[in-house]
């Protein structure tokens, strides 16, 4: 996942959690960045056609954007149920976030195929938790 | 949430490289059904193909077994692998030898594309690693290679078919 899926799906959480446009200052609050940063990043996904930024609104993500958000999101919670399920990571959720970075969507399709992800998601993510709200923690495999 | 993409500590390499040892296991454990589901009607070069596949994906796993020993982190058996693959295995099986080889070079291909992301992110990185950071690098880098090698190898049985 590179950084503007990472930008993607934190303007898809909180634009659905607001229902409405994401404000900067959210965006860069949620992925802990300046002002600034998230700033020039919201300029480049308008560019690729991804987000639509209103002044004095925020940010909303076009459908497309919506799509590659989804996506996004959809790998973070692969990465989540497979790092708590799998290798029983208790801090899984702290993990997920170093790691999704560096785990591509096509890596996360093949951990997909040994993990037991319900059909509904990613709309079970929840924000509040940041992580899947259907997600069984059984620690009883050794990390 | 954070940003970045380079591996900043020994723990997370250490996941990167379980998470690298749980894909060979993947492709390994997979590579055994695919063959076992096919073995009605035997193929002699997808065969050849697939028991290649899986020894090379054990060859691999030892490798990364042996760096991640260095970090003092313990490997992911197999067998806990394997039955997951085995119980999920029924609902992504291909059905038939096209479907076979195009998931070997899925296989492959995601396998590249991880070692290709891991060793970038370590290049990037200016972390001291408890590992030989010219030793691992070098490991991946081969490792990417011989599944770059497997992607080829399995295009060109696709295109003769």
């Amino acid at each position: 996942m590179n950084t503007a899926e990472q930008y993607l799906k934190a303007i898809y959480v909180i634009q659905q959690g607001s229902d409405g446009p994401a404000a900067t200052g959210a965006i860069a609050d949620a992925l802990d960045v300046s002002p600034a940063s998230a700033n020039e990043m919201i300029g480049k996904l308008e560019e690729r056609g991804l987000a639509e930024h209103e002044k004095y609104k925020g940010v909303r993500l076009t459908d497309d954007g919506i799509v590659r958000a989804r996506d996004a999101l959809r790998t973070y919670c692969i990465i989540e149920r497979f790092l708590a399920n799998v290798l029983g990571v208790e801090e899984f959720r702290a993990e997920a976030q170093e790691l999704e970075a560096v785990i591509d969507g096509t890596v996360a399709d093949r951990l997909d195929t040994i993990i037991d992800r319900r059909p509904e998601c990613p709309d079970c993510f929840d924000p509040e938790t940041d992580a899947c709200a259907c997600l069984e923690l059984t620690f009883d495999r050794a990390e | 949430m954070s940003v970045g993409h380079r591996v900043t500590s020994d723990d997370q390499l250490a996941r990167l490289l379980q998470i690298g040892i749980v894909l060979e296991e993947v492709v390994e454990a997979r590579a055994y059904h695919h063959y076992r589901s096919l073995d009605a009607d035997l193929d002699e070069e997808i065969e050849t193909l697939l028991s290649d596949a899986a020894a090379e994906s054990a060859q691999h796993r030892e490798r990364l077994e042996a760096l991640i020993e260095g970090l003092g982190v313990e490997s992911v058996p197999f067998d806990e692998i394997e039955s997951l693959v085995e119980a999920r295995y029924g609902r992504t099986q291909p059905d038939d030898f096209d479907g076979v080889l195009y998931d070997q070079l899925c296989n492959e291909e995601t396998a590249y594309k991880f070692y290709d992301d891991l060793i970038t992110a370590i290049e990037e990185s200016d972390a001291e690693f408890s590992l030989d950071r010219a030793e691992l690098l070098d490991t991946l880098r081969t490792i990417r290679q011989e599944e770059a090698d497997g992607a080829r190898e399995v295009t060109e049985i696709m295109e003769r078919r």
